[in-house]
């Protein structure tokens, strides 16, 4: 690899720097976010209209396109400063297409800050991170790995130097490898990916291998269902992740690196090579990185969708072109990886934070969260919450904060049931455990696991057994097979599962599942396998009534298990010249009584794809759900056939 | 196969290469015909049952072609949750295949995946690449007769201020 050093680091950085604050401080911005999940809210064509409008207008105004902030519940998000305004710069949203030319008008052109679209002024704090005064979430978040998250340009380098990048990694190089491995012991630094091991520990090992080369994997497969954070962060800031897998591999001595991504993330992969490359320009990555004797470099590699790859020696299978099978540790990777040789695999989120480690110190970043879980940790928090996107907390918050302080509670005054933290492996926690702190230990012994960080929220209208039978299914598809626990437990649960939700199966069938639960939970070969019990067992730890009402009553008292509900239209509040429910039905299984104008389900036509529901308008809210299915014939019969 | 030999041709010949070339074949001809996979086991000197266990071993990997409209119904934790569910049934109802699945006129094709990290607009579906966010059963049929599917129930002009309510 020939890289072509512009110049020396500091004076890039400078020049950066001076052009950031002029930005800042005196030039219309206009940011809009543009990640993955913006886009899929229309961010592109709020993008496309501004720059249109702004064209039309003459408009003189910067368009930067900017990763996530987390406020994912409000995309399209836009923020603008507007100097002359004398105002702070103030974000917005949702802004889609149709509300850019009153922004335009307003804040662009003029000095009107369209108030009615704001969701707040954006502030900063002494390190620069941004925050919303008016939002009150922001006064229990703590974003360390966020910190540039929906501010820079992701694709700018210099925007990264300008907010000091790259310059840890200076001083790192000229400091002994022995000092940064003692910093991240100082700062007692967990892996993010999941279990939580001491990172220090890993690197030492690794370090202490006399063998060569050593390689350096950064996972960022991020394979657990309902989970974002990895995405986020290198969709928006993968500049951090860069420097930090560049000073872990001076601390451990490793010559080459790997980023492993997944094939379900095509903008991450995109961007993450534009950011390579900008690095080996500047000289932070390649041959002789900024003039020392250091060479190190690194290569993407496309994940090709199995979430067993996540697990570390499965990805370095992978990684080799095999199948992506976990095999036994010990040997760990820091003994005997890639291609045999010393690797060191760490979360995308662990490298970030070890570059805020080196930057800030150990010291100080063990003074964030508890004694025993150091630091921040960055939540997915998605299904049924107000403020679904990402969150980042010290360790030791508790999950009722993070919910309803930092997620504004669950929407439409429902009914708050469970939290499933920790992916698949991990457990659906309830109520009850609303107050537990978040960090490894404690939601272990609550039966779930921290994992890489996905949260999903689920209330009254989700039913547990379901979700049960949804995470053993997935597990039973993502299994690789290689143990008979795994691959015939696995399979067994599953069908238990089915027949539940299917109002099928006895008693019996219950104490059978906890038993072969319990079994696989101890037996599997890999952690995929025996996490698998995990979703069974917190389930019916927390919610057995549900388990015992599809058992015993052949009823699902969240109103979801297909077989056990159907739908039936109340005649009482049936507006009955309203055909919504009538046009809209798939299957025309809604028909009017000729006579009284009434609506009722056909049975034997029925799908329960619930649009009828959906449609009803909120006034007459006419359809529910009933459950078990025969309890539509009393209702029948009492409203006289 | 012509363009697969010359595709080949700018992996290195080795074992370590396969997934990458595997990737690579399925980007050039959309999915991975038996043929593909014989030429590729030659070209890195393994048994084509070898090629075929890692091919399958991975979900991307697929053995039909793509219609000429591909659906991804994302049945991740969040987007089950939000009903996802509930969407790929009425896909799999109105272009009658089920997940896996290509339509005997190749017009349509369906599949699942676990996640697209888009989690915040469960339940989400890509559809020839575009993410539909906040997908409800009705906008199923909506998206499908844009593109020009004949709906299994007579749809007339009705019904569409009808389906603007958020899903349940
Ligand atoms: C089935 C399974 C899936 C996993 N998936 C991921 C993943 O998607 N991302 C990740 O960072 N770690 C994942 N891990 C954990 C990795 O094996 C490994 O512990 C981690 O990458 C180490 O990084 P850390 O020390 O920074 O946490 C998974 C583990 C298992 C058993
Ligand atoms: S669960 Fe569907 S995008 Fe994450």
């Amino acid at each position: 690899m020939k890289k072509q050093v512009k110049g020396n680091l500091n004076d890039l950085r400078q020049g950066a720097h001076n052009t950031w604050e002029e930005l800042e401080t005196s030039a219309l911005t206009v940011r809009i976010g543009t990640p993955t999940c913006g886009r899929a809210a229309g961010s592109l064509d709020t993008l496309q209209t501004f720059r249109e409008r702004i064209a039309k207008e003459g408009a003189e105004a910067h368009l930067i396109e900017v990763g996530c902030m987390g406020l994912c519940f409000a995309e399209p998000l836009v923020m603008i400063n507007n100097p002359e305004s004398g105002l702070p710069p103030i974000l917005y949203g949702p802004i889609t297409y149709e509300h850019v030319q009153r922004l335009v008008e307003g804040f662009v052109l003029g000095d009107d800050p369209c108030l009615e679209l704001a969701l707040g002024t954006v502030e900063f704090k002494e390190d620069g991170t941004p925050y919303i005064p008016e939002m009150p979430r922001f006064e229990i978040e703590e974003r360390l790995i966020l910190r540039n998250c929906g501010y820079i340009d992701p694709l700018n380098i210099e925007h990264y130097l300008a907010r000091g990048g790259y310059l840890t990694l200076q001083q790192v190089l000229q400091t002994e490898p022995e000092k940064v491995v003692s910093e991240v012991e100082q700062a007692r630094l967990r892996g993010r990916g999941g279990a939580g091991f001491p990172t220090a520990t890993k690197w030492k090992l690794c370090r202490q291998m006399e063998k060569e080369p050593k390689y350096i994997i950064c996972n960022a497969d991020e394979g657990d269902p309902g989970a974002f954070m990895d995405r986020v962060v290198l969709e928006s800031d993968p500049h951090s992740v860069i420097e930090g897998m560049v000073i872990a591999a001076h601390a451990i001595g490793a010559s080459r690196g790997f980023v492993y991504t997944r094939a379900e993330y095509p903008l991450v992969m995109e961007r993450l090579k534009v950011a390579l490359a900008q690095a080996r320009e500047i000289g932070v990555l390649g041959d002789a990185i900024l003039g020392s004797g250091f060479n190190f470099d690194i290569e993407l590699v496309g994940g090709a969708g199995a979430f067993a790859c996540g697990e570390e020696t499965a990805m370095i299978a992978s990684i080799e072109g095999q199948r992506g099978m976990p095999r036994p540790r010990p040997p760990y990777p820091a003994v005997y990886g890639l291609f045999g040789e010393p690797t060191v695999v760490d979360n995308v989120k662990t490298f970030a934070l070890v570059q805020r480690i080196l930057e800030q110190g150990g010291e100080w970043f063990s003074r964030i969260g508890t004694p025993n879980s150091t630091g921040t940790a960055v939540f997915a928090l998605a299904g049924r919450v107000e403020q679904i996107g990402l969150v980042e907390v010290p360790m030791g918050t508790t999950l009722r904060e993070v919910i309803y302080d930092v997620g504004g509670g669950i929407p439409e005054g429902r009914q708050f049931k469970a939290v499933q933290i920790g992916g698949p492996a991990g457990g659906c926690l309830s109520e009850s455990s609303l107050d537990l702190p978040v960090d490894y230990d404690s939601l272990k012994e609550a039966g779930a696991i921290m994992g890489s960080g996905g949260m999903v929220v689920l209330d009254e209208s989700n039913c547990m057994v379901e979700t049960a039978r949804f995470f053993v299914d997935f597990l039973a598809r993502e299994c690789c097979g290689k143990c008979t626990m795994g691959r015939l437990g696995v399979k067994q649960m599953l069908l238990i599962l089915a027949d539940f939700v299917k109002g099928e199966g006895d008693e019996e069938d219950l104490d059978l599942l906890e038993k072969l639960a319990e079994d696989i939970g101890q037996g599997c070969l890999c952690h995929l396998g025996g996490s698998a019990a995990n979703p069974v067992l917190t389930t019916l730890r927390y919610f057995r009534d549900e388990y015992e009402a599809h058992v015993k009553e052949k009823r699902c008292p969240a109103l979801v298990c297909k077989e056990l509900i159907t739908y039936y239209v109340v005649p009482e509040k049936c507006e009955r010249a309203c055909d919504h429910c009538v046009l809209t039905c798939p299957t025309e299984a809604i028909v009017t009584d000729e006579r009284t104008r009434l609506k009722k389900v056909l049975q034997d036509k029925c799908v329960k794809c619930g649009t009828c529901l959906d449609v009803c308008p909120p006034e007459y809210s006419a359809v529910i759900k009933v459950s078990p299915p025969e309890k539509v014939k009393e209702l029948e019969e009492a409203a006289g056939g | 196969m012509e363009e697969l030999q010359e595709l080949l041709k700018t992996y290195p010949a080795n074992r370590h290469s396969l997934l990458r070339i595997l990737q690579a074949a399925q980007r050039q001809m959309g999915y991975l015909p038996g043929e593909a996979l014989r030429e590729v086991a030659s070209y890195v000197g393994v048994s084509p049952a070898e090629v075929y266990g890692v091919a399958t071993f991975y979900n991307q990997f697929r053995f039909i072609p793509y219609g000429t409209h591909h659906t991804v119904v994302c049945l991740g934790t969040a987007c089950h949750a939000m009903g996802g569910q509930l969407i790929l049934d009425a896909f799999e109802r109105e272009l009658d295949i089920k997940a896996g699945e290509i339509t005997p006129d190749h017009e349509w094709s369906l599949d699942r995946v676990g996640c697209i990290g888009c989690c915040t607009k469960a339940p989400v579906v890509v559809m020839n690449d575009a993410i539909n966010a906040k997908m409800t059963p009705f906008k199923v049929e909506e998206v499908l007769a844009g593109l020009g599917l004949q709906l299994k129930r007579s749809t007339d002009s009705e019904g569409e201020e009808a389906g603007e309510r958020e899903p349940q």
